[in-house]
């Protein structure tokens, strides 16, 4: 199998994880090694595929052999496909050269479980020596862990990876249990905590030895499927709090489930993956991460999942009408954030100009407000939008008419004169 | 008083020069063209020599006033809003006039076209910085961009300590200049003509693969050419690789024209047609 060939196969059994970033780890460049990694706090996005999702590394698997046979994977052991391997000199010739030429931030290598756990990971470590220590590769790394892998493993991948994940994929136990029987709960936390504890004594060092070796230091982050078990968006989002609070994760995130095969356990094929769901819960993750707001404020057990038709901030200020309207003059900068339309760069740039003189209604759209959304929710000088009308029950309407256009068609079914007839 | 036009070399110092004399002659202006976008008109039209010392002057004083300053008018000077020295020159007015405090309101009618302008260029050049796509010719890395906003400036540090150990350029249609840098070293200078070199077999290689690994990697089920196109828009899409025709991916020393292997199961990315002569700024 030729090299473009065996590409072809690698990829396509990678595409399904949804991660690809390249922020966290800051390094400059250094005489004699190629590359440095991002300076931006967003990363760098290399290209956009026709999914519309960015492609920043390099995202293939070691080997889509596979030992596991967990049901809604492509690579599963009773799965029929073409099976390819990389050899890790192959790997990283491809790396170097993709990556001098621009086409991508990195590497992120994942794989099947290839005899067994360590084993696998003991082909990822040799392919990544290989470029960090051959090639002198500079850029960014990163690298999957499998459940039961050796922490010994594990530690040696942390120290050659800028960030490491392990993903969870099944969001309860009694789904892991259903789908993927050779994975359990505690073979996919304990390397979390261990990656965890590794990064915190790593910080720890770093303080007293300047040039300790880093060990992960994009941290670690997780994937979660949405759509192939039963599990509420609460239930999700809890979890992902959960991960936030207790392992100190980077980014969790969230995979419409593609019904790539025929199983009864499994949503059947032809149902269309989830997409607007995972886009809720990423906009719910956002307000975890930068707005300050708790699972428990967004869902909860009467009303486990999220409105498709509002997103979770306006749902959230429709059910908390009294809390508004918000004053951009006075309000601090948490009460700023829970206003819909108004992000964390516009409530930054509200701060910062309000001190030169009050702010009107026509500056807040020149701060980069959303004001179709936000015009509903705030006072400029205490005085509402000029011309604005509306009532409780016709502010949901209009919230939705202003997210409208920007979210994919519902399929309409075609209405027929006939049907009744019959 | 009567409408007066500056006309001035297109540098930046030429540009600070004409704020230099229109303080040294107490003259107001109505515009300020250079040489380039001249076109004759009834006004009165003033041709300012560059000198650099009334240059440094300007600058050493909008520095002094405020150093935010100083990185706007340098920033402002290089993106492509419409009449953007008549925008500058009136933010220098300003500032002398009442003092650097304006600077930190976003929304002053002087400084917001500035500020806006300026956000969308270093957008773009964020973006470029992932979409900019090298290729190797004959050991030095090559590549063409097409901004909006003269970007290269910008792109500079990024390449520069990314191809460390490297030899590049990266030409620029629009403003048709070009950035080298060469062990430590780089230079921006100003390029007529440039076509690229056809690639080796080594370098159509490593096209293909990347253009295979990116039709391959898209999820069908998903497929979102609207997603696609906000965050990247099209017209970055011409001077990437992986949207060029199938004689991107032939190397030259092959002498029939073969149809390239598609991805059996990816989505084929989109061509863009030929890009079409390089247009002047505007």
């Amino acid at each position: 199998m030729d090299l473009l060939e065996k590409l072809t196969v690698l990829t396509d059994a990678a595409k399904y994880d949804a991660a690809c970033t390249s922020s966290g780890a800051r390094r400059g460049s250094k005489q004699g090694y190629i590359g440095n990694t991002s300076s931006s706090l967003a990363g760098c996005c290399h290209t956009f595929s026709a999914d519309g999702r960015c492609v920043t590394l390099l995202k293939v698997l070691m080997t889509n052999r596979c030992v596991f046979d967990c049901k809604y994977c492509v690579n599963r052991r009773s799965n029929e496909t073409t099976r390819a391997m990389f050899s890790p000199e192959e790997l990283a010739d491809l790396t170097i050269q993709f990556y001098r030429r621009n086409y991508i931030e990195g590497l992120f290598l994942s794989s099947g479980v290839y005899r067994s756990p360590d084993y696998t990971t003991e082909l990822m470590i040799r392919t990544l020596r290989l470029l960090r220590e051959q090639y002198r590769f500079n850029g960014y790394i990163h690298a999957k862990t499998i459940p039961g892998t050796a922490p010994e493993l594990v530690e040696q991948l942390g120290l050659l990876a800028d960030r490491l994940s392990v993903n969870i994929e099944l969001p309860s136990e009694a789904g892991l249990k259903l789908l993927a029987p050779d994975k359990t709960k505690q073979a996919i936390l304990t390397p979390m905590r261990q990656i965890d504890t590794a990064t915190q004594q790593n910080k720890e060092e770093l303080v007293k030895y300047r040039h300790t070796p880093r060990f992960a230091p994009a941290g670690q982050s997780t994937q979660l499927i949405v759509g192939a078990t039963q599990d509420s968006d609460f239930h999700i989002l809890r979890l992902t709090q959960g991960l936030y609070d207790k392992y100190r994760l980077k980014r969790v995130f969230y995979s419409a489930y593609v019904p790539v095969v025929e199983h009864a356990l499994l949503p059947a094929k032809d149902v269309k993956p989830p997409l607007l769901r995972e886009h809720r819960l990423y906009q719910a993750d956002w307000l975890l991460r930068f707005y300050g707001f708790r699972a428990e404020e967004l869902l909860d057990e009467q009303n486990s999942d999220f409105n498709p038709l509002v997103d979770p901030k306006c749902s959230w200020a429709l059910a908390h009408l009294d809390f508004f309207p918000v004053e951009v003059n006075t309000a601090d900068y948490e009460a700023l954030l829970r206003v819909p339309g108004i992000g964390v760069t516009s409530a930054k740039r509200i701060l910062a100009a309000r001190r030169i003189g009050p702010l009107h209604a026509d500056d807040l759209k020149k701060l980069g407000v959303v004001m179709k959304r936000a015009q509903y929710f705030l006072t400029a000088s205490h005085r509402t939008i000029p011309g604005l009308r509306f009532t409780p029950d016709s502010l949901l309407q209009n919230l939705i008419a202003a997210e409208r256009s920007s979210l994919p068609h519902p399929q309409f079914q075609q209405l027929s004169l006939f049907d009744h007839a019959v | 008083m009567t409408p007066l036009i500056y006309c001035y070399d297109g540098s930046f110092e030429g540009f600070l020069c004409c704020v230099f004399e229109s303080y040294a002659k107490h003259e107001v202006l109505t515009a300020i063209v250079s040489d380039e976008d001249f076109e004759p008109t009834l006004y009165d039209t003033r041709y300012i020599q560059t000198v650099q010392e009334h240059a440094n002057r300007v600058y050493r004083k909008v520095f002094a006033l405020s150093q935010d300053a100083g990185q706007i008018l340098r920033r402002g000077f290089l993106t492509c809003l419409p009449q953007r020295e008549m925008h500058l020159y009136q933010m220098i007015r300003t500032l002398l006039r009442d003092g650097p405090g304006f600077l930190r309101s976003m929304t002053d009618p002087t400084l917001y076209p500035i500020i806006k302008a300026i956000r969308a260029m270093n957008g773009e050049a964020h973006l470029l910085k992932g979409f900019v796509r090298f290729s190797d010719l004959n050991g030095v890395l090559g590549s063409e961009i097409e901004p909006k906003n003269r970007v290269l400036p910008l792109l500079r540090s990024h390449f520069c300590s990314r191809y460390y150990n490297e030899t590049f350029f990266i030409y620029d249609r629009t403003y048709r200049e070009v950035l080298f840098y060469s062990s430590g070293k780089s230079a921006i200078t100003p390029l007529e003509q440039f076509e690229m070199a056809k690639p080796d077999t080594q370098e159509a290689a490593y096209r293909l693969l990347w253009k295979r690994f990116y039709d391959t990697i898209a999820i069908k089920e998903r497929e979102n050419p609207r997603c696609r196109m906000t965050q990247m828009p099209k017209r970055f899409w011409n001077t990437m690789t992986e949207f060029q025709g199938a004689s991107w991916f032939i190397p030259q020393t092959a002498f029939e024209a073969e149809a390239i292997p598609y991805a059996p199961d990816g989505i084929s990315a989109p061509e863009t047609p030929e890009a079409p002569a390089p247009s002047a700024p505007v």
